[in-house]
């Protein structure tokens, strides 16, 4: 607690005798990836995601190595768009095949945006991006109660530097067999 | 209890030294800010912290104490401004620190015209001694305002997002800080990604967006108790809160199959309005202050621009039309400007213009800046930047002139800064 007073332009015996509180105020409580440089990936391959020991040939069929490697866990997309490329078009139409394969597993699409753009937009191009995702599996047979969307919008790059052949890999949709909250 | 702060206005003698801080660039004044007098390092400690405000606010060019003449030793006489004069001081602040009885100090300052040779102001102080910084930035703000005639934002703080770790897992918390970068304080200590945080008028709330539970959703956050609860029942993401002028409502945008649209939630009878309805992003929703109007981002016209449309949602008018993309306005707490941010040419800006969308300013432009907040008397504002080729953000302020931008300290990366009001 502290409290405000006015001292007059008389001086201190003015002030002694007249310390006019003025107001009171309390305190505020309180409780309390490595970059890759070059041309444009087109799956987890491109990425390296099939490193560490895992090729596609040893896979587990049906497993999530399987699905990353073989088929391909993620699609990207051009500056502040969430059109589904051609590109991207053959990878979820092989990830569509693989789900139907192995209909046990649900799934999250998580849509990401590039850092070029401001923290709430992204959040919302993210989601734009899960969502296109998410409609073009279900117009290829996957049922739509198998699958949920998220948008992490920029806050999750797997790319970190600071030019386009980061940003274009941090533009994208990732299939994620389970996946948050699942 | 916030009002009465300000009724101390009461001043016995005439201001001739002022500062017009309409006139663009200032020459900063020069002031002489003795140590206050004290029996311990605290006198010193005051005074540095009101230098330092000062200082940082572009206006005022505080003197080296090595050129001081008169050692001032009793801080409630008269000084002698001759001396003062000789060393081209405008203004002189004396005062002393007294440790009371019942362990609280007793700050008093004065405030003096050098050339008038009268004192311009005269205040005391109580308060616990932890306290001491708080009471330099209520000195600094009484100074700022007699001279400038405009109130003071040193006592203010700021919350935001603290961040640490690599780019591709970085953990993100909650915080708070004075508006110097001293006392912060961690709110948030989870690994949920948390954002956008912004204080309530009465500064004791803050909303925010947290991904706790991978349920992106906005969340309400009293800082008294620590207490959290979602904001409304909605069946998508919720994202880019701000609170109303009154406090009453939340707004904020919801995200369906895609699209983002903007509503409101009134916080007692917990009812929510939808505002905009368009198959695009319609996000960073921010009231006019008297919160008749609210301004907001929206690529309904192929890219993000600036609109303002009224509280209920009608009248929805595009008012940027520059090159390049606009987004995260937010308005002035004086009501006669909107800052955001501006995208263009591969740079990023920070800028202001009129409600009308006339007068655009560019204020700073570098790799990556964004997300303007205001100090509550208008006249500067906090934002983050990101460097090319660093590994996170920091804060920095600017001030309307776009002259006199200064770094935030923080102890790790930080963005999303929301500056409070003054305190009470």
């Amino acid at each position: 607690m502290s409290h405000i007073s006015s001292l007059s332009a008389h001086g201190m015996q003015k002030l002694a005798r007249n310390p006019v509180i003025i107001a009171t105020f309390m305190a505020l409580s309180l409780a309390g990836c490595a970059s890759k440089k070059g041309g444009l990936p087109n799956n987890a391959s491109d990425l390296g995601l099939g490193a560490n020991g895992v090729n596609g040939a040893n896979a587990t069929p049906g497993s999530s190595q399987d699905f990353t490697v073989n088929v391909g866990d993620r699609i990207f997309f051009d500056t502040d768009s969430s059109s589904i490329r051609a590109d991207a078009q053959q990878t979820l139409d092989r990830q569509a095949q693989w789900l139907a394969k192995y209909p046990t597993y649900k799934i999250t699409v998580e849509g990401h945006a590039d850092e070029r753009g401001t923290r709430e937009y992204n959040l919302a191009l993210g989601a734009r991006r899960a969502n296109a995702t998410r409609d073009y599996l279900v117009s290829r047979g996957v049922p739509a109660n198998r699958l949920r969307t998220i948008s992490y919008g920029k806050e999750r790059p797997v790319a970190t530097c600071d030019d386009i052949s980061c940003w274009s890999q941090n533009r994208r949709a990732v299939t994620v067999l389970g996946g948050a909250g699942m | 209890m916030m009002g009465a702060l300000f009724a101390l206005a009461a001043n016995p003698a005439h201001a001739v030294v002022e500062i017009n801080i309409n006139k663009g660039n200032v020459t900063p004044l020069p002031i002489a800010i003795t140590d206050f007098l004290a029996k311990d390092g605290v006198g010193k400690q005051i005074s540095d912290v009101v230098a330092a405000d000062l200082k940082r606010s572009g206006l005022f060019a505080p003197i080296d104490s090595k050129a001081f003449i008169e050692k001032i030793t009793n801080p409630s006489a008269a000084p002698r401004f001759q001396d003062w004069r000789t060393i081209n001081a405008q203004a002189l602040v004396t005062g002393q620190v007294v440790k009371e009885a019942d362990g609280r100090l007793r700050a008093e300052f004065r405030l003096w015209d050098v050339f008038a040779g009268q004192q311009i102001i005269g205040q005391q102080y109580f308060t616990q001694p932890e306290n001491y910084r708080r009471v330099a930035h209520i000195i600094a703000d009484a100074i700022y305002e007699k001279i400038t005639g405009e109130k003071g934002y040193f006592d203010t703080r700021v919350v935001f997002v603290a961040e640490s770790g690599p780019k591709t897992a970085r953990k993100r918390q909650l915080a708070i800080m004075d508006q110097d970068g001293y006392n912060v304080r961690s709110i948030t200590n989870s690994n949920d990604i948390v954002l956008t945080p912004r204080f309530s008028p009465n500064h004791q709330e803050i909303t925010y967006m947290s991904f706790e539970g991978n349920q992106p959703r906005v969340y309400l956050l009293q800082l008294e108790t620590g207490q959290r609860e979602v904001v409304g029942n909605f069946p998508g993401m919720t994202f880019s809160p701000r609170f109303s002028p009154d406090g009453q409502r939340v707004i904020m945008s919801l995200e369906e199959g895609g699209n983002a649209n903007i509503f409101t939630m009134d916080l007692r009878s917990r009812t929510t309005t939808r505002l905009t309805s368009t198959a695009a992003i319609d996000t960073s929703p921010s009231y006019s202050p008297d919160g008749k109007r609210v301004t907001f981002e929206s690529d309904r016209g192929g890219s993000q621009q600036i609109y303002v449309m009224n509280s209920d949602g009608s009248g929805q008018t595009r008012i940027s039309h520059g090159d390049g993309s606009y987004s995260t306005p937010v308005w002035s707490p004086r009501g006669d400007l909107i800052a955001f941010t501006k995208q263009a040419g591969g740079k990023f800006s920070i800028g202001v213009m009129k409600p009308d969308g006339s007068g655009e300013r560019i204020l700073t432009t570098n790799f990556h800046n964004e997300g303007p907040t205001w100090a509550p008397n208008g006249r500067v504002i906090m934002f983050f930047r990101q460097n090319a080729g660093e590994a996170g953000p920091r804060l920095y302020s600017i001030d309307l002139s776009g002259y006199n931008e200064q770094q935030i300290p923080t102890p790790a990366f930080a963005s999303d800064p929301a500056w409070s009001p003054l305190l009470d």
